[in-house]
């Protein structure tokens, strides 16, 4: 009952927001800068925004907000009413790394540096081993925006912990912070010289020499309602994605109440006792879909 | 023997050191120049082509760099400490010692973060630590105690250079214009009078107890870095004064060999003298004891609670990192306490060796300390490439280590040229006061 009631919910949801288009995209911040423009243009669309209030936007803004470039400055805000959330299931990967290259093709990395990495876990000898995606778990207590000496990177209302690359000076102390090894540096300079676009720490491009990267949760997907680049190039639904608040995650295919899957599966955080209250959960590697195999030749590759 | 004359007599049996300049320490100085040259060269290769260049990569994010700050700020802090001790306790055998100590203290806490910056991505963006400041962060909490400690240090340093300087402004009529002209700018009009001098000596007093207490700070700050993080070998209650006894262990060990090194190089037996070997020594004796607790204490509860991740660490330290091991935490504290612990055994070249395996075994146990925790982390590192899974060193790190230590030698040689490295004033202090010297009548 409740997961169909949940699957109404999000349709609802989602045909809200296709009314509104791609104007969510410009969020609270550019929707309130719009509307201190006093221009008098002939037609006027009503849209709604994020948090719930009616606006009239000229059209001939429209089309300009789909290309919004967020700021570093903007980006220290949340996007309004969400908290992201993400789960993993143990039990549907098989290690197709499917998910790194979306990412890497998406964040303009090289496969010597990438954001997400499936790791070959065994928790003791008799238990069986299983493949672990391991992204930047977005810690609600994160270690690395404590020790950050300048605020580069800051942990926003919507649970996402980003990077500004044009603050950060490459002290690496959030790097040495983290316990779950998430970030990389820019060590030498950066793959990114074709990349015109002006930076923002919601895309990551183009990265920057001397500074630290890591998964963001694709907070430029986000906006757009779209999900982040690595859930929907899974081939298996692994990864799920969606908003904590509304208790509905994703994995592209089908639509679940957060606490239902939590609950049922028996989802956990990974190290929990470190008190970093992570926003990424797994569910346990039961009932597989793939047996646990090595493919020596995709090992030798990466 | 009146004290003028005596002034003018000390002035002409230091000038040669100050004002000639031998030929092996001309070779000295060339040496230690090329090799700042070549630290030079490879500064530029690190800021044109980035980090890539060092050994560090995203597991191992701190190399010698950081571990070379962690010596140097010690060496400062520990300089401080026993500089702080000396004049306090008005020890009466100090004197000799007591500008070597506060020379090593504000070149170490100047070279030191020297060393911290060459870890930094973004030099060009250094200022966005004063202009986006974040005080929730021990590097915030770093820069505050070290920029603190080293206007200390500085102040108190010049305070005792003081005296020498108006002794060296009166005194040197046949040195060249412009030391004449710096002496009479440096002496900042002290004249030496009686309430002059009793000034002075309450300043220097009250500035001898606050550096001291300046140091701890900035070492407890510095272990923080480590200790406030989660990771399974920094995590650990008693960082802290470990890091203060270890600071100790090695600015004791250094400050013995320059001893050496002065009074071989410079003639000053008659200055440096066993006394001063075997005192210090003895101090070496009762630190070396307490590292040695600390390292045990630390290493020991870690293997016996046999914590997953600790052992991780442990098996690391015990098999890749075996023979660093035994000489940091077993040939480091064992052998200095194994030859200072017996009298006869006291020489001042056994001494020296003492404090040169001391230094040697500190450097590596800060090493282990670094790196063998990031080569463990909690996610276990699964890279196929070698450099992320292990850090090795680059020349160009080393060559920036051995640029830091060569800097600290010629800057020590320059402050020597400029004033006298046994304290002219403090011999004037100590006669006076056994009344070896008739005073001067002040109208």
């Amino acid at each position: 009952m409740e997961n169909k009631n949940s699957k109404t919910d999000s349709r609802r949801q989602f045909i809200k927001k296709i009314s509104t288009g791609s104007i969510i995209a410009a969020s609270g911040l550019a929707l309130s800068s719009l509307s201190s423009c006093k221009e008098t243009s002939q037609e006027k669309t009503t849209l709604l925004t994020t948090d719930g209030k009616l606006v009239q936007v000229p059209n001939s803004e429209i089309g300009e907000l789909e290309h919004q470039h967020i700021t570093p400055e903007e980006s220290r805000q949340g996007i309004p009413g969400k908290k992201w959330v993400m789960v993993v299931d143990l039990g549907k990967c098989k290690n197709a790394k499917k998910c790194i290259e979306a990412c890497d093709k998406h964040h303009n990395l090289t496969p010597d540096r990438p954001y997400i990495k499936v790791l070959e876990m065994k928790d003791n000898e008799k238990s069986s081993p299983y493949w672990m995606p391991k992204k930047c778990f977005q810690c609600d207590n994160p270690p690395c925006v404590k020790v950050c000496p300048v605020g580069a990177t800051y942990k926003r209302t919507d649970g996402i912990v980003l990077i500004d690359n044009e603050r950060c000076i490459g002290c690496r102390f959030c790097m040495a912070a983290c316990p779950y090894s998430a970030r990389v540096f820019n060590w030498g300079s950066s793959p990114d010289q074709e990349v015109t676009t002006a930076y923002s720490p919601e895309t990551s491009i183009p990265s920057k020499i001397g500074t630290v990267g890591k998964c963001d949760f694709c907070p430029d997907m986000l906006r757009k309602n779209k999900l982040p680049h690595c859930v929907p190039s899974c081939p298996n639904g692994v990864i799920y994605f969606g908003d904590e608040i509304d208790d509905t995650v994703t994995n592209g295919e089908e639509t679940v109440r957060l606490s239902t899957l939590l609950r049922d599966k028996a989802g956990y955080r990974y190290m929990e006792e470190l008190g970093t209250k992570p926003r990424v959960y797994y569910l346990p590697p039961v009932d597989r879909l793939f047996p646990f195999e090595k493919s020596t030749e995709e090992n030798s590759e990466s | 023997m009146d004290i003028e004359q005596r002034k003018r007599e000390l002035v002409k049996e230091f000038s040669p050191m100050l004002r000639k300049t031998t030929t092996i320490s001309k070779i000295w100085i060339g040496f230690l120049i090329a090799v700042i040259a070549v630290g030079f060269y490879a500064l530029i290769l690190q800021f044109t082509k980035g980090h890539i260049v060092t050994g560090m990569r995203d597991n191992v994010v701190w190399g010698i760099y950081i571990i070379n700050f962690i010596f140097f700020v010690c060496l400062s802090y520990s300089g401080a400490f026993i500089a702080g001790i000396l004049h306090f306790f008005k020890t009466p055998w100090k004197n000799s010692v007591s500008r070597i100590v506060e020379i090593t203290t504000v070149l170490s806490i100047i070279i030191g973060p020297i060393f911290i910056l060459l870890c930094i991505g973004r030099l060009d963006r250094l200022h966005y630590l004063f202009l986006y400041p974040r005080i929730q962060s021990p590097i915030t909490w770093d820069i505050i105690a070290i920029l603190t400690d080293l206007i200390g240090c500085f102040l108190y340093l010049y305070l005792t250079f003081i005296p020498d300087f108006s002794i060296l402004r009166d005194n040197s009529d046949d040195a060249p214009k412009w030391r004449k002209k710096l002496y009479s700018i440096l002496s900042f009009g002290y004249q030496d009078t009686t309430s002059q001098r009793e000034r002075l000596n309450k300043i220097t007093r009250i500035m001898s107890t606050m550096i001291i207490a300046m140091a701890i700070v900035t070492y407890s700050v510095l272990a923080w870095i480590f200790s406030l993080t989660v990771q399974p070998g920094w995590n650990s209650t008693i960082f802290a004064p470990y890091f203060i006894i270890a600071g100790l262990y090695s600015g004791v060990s250094v400050i013995i060999v320059a001893m050496y090194l002065i009074r071989k190089y410079y003639h000053l037996n008659h200055y440096i003298r066993k006394v001063h070997f075997v005192g210090a020594g003895i101090i070496l004796l009762v630190i070396s004891l307490l590292f040695g607790y600390f390292t045990f204490t630390e290493y020991f509860s870690r293997w016996f609670s046999h914590k997953t991740h600790d052992i991780e660490l442990l098996e690391t330290l015990f098999n890749r990192y075996f023979w660093e091991f035994i000489f940091a935490n077993y040939i480091g504290v064992l052998v200095p306490i194994g030859i200072l612990f017996f009298k006869k055994f006291r020489t001042i070249k056994s001494i020296t060796f003492a404090a040169v395996i001391a230094i040697l075994g500190l450097w590596f146990n800060r090493y282990l300390i670094v790196v063998p925790t990031l080569e463990t982390p909690y996610i276990p590192i699964q890279d196929t490439r070698p450099e992320f899974i292990h850090y090795s060193s680059t020349w160009i790190e080393w060559a920036l280590s051995f640029t830091g230590i060569a800097a600290f030698i010629l800057f020590f040689m320059l402050i020597m040229k400029l004033v006298p490295i046994i304290p002219i004033s403090g011999i004037i202090d100590q006669e006076r006061k056994s009344k070896k010297i008739k005073p001067k009548i002040i109208l």
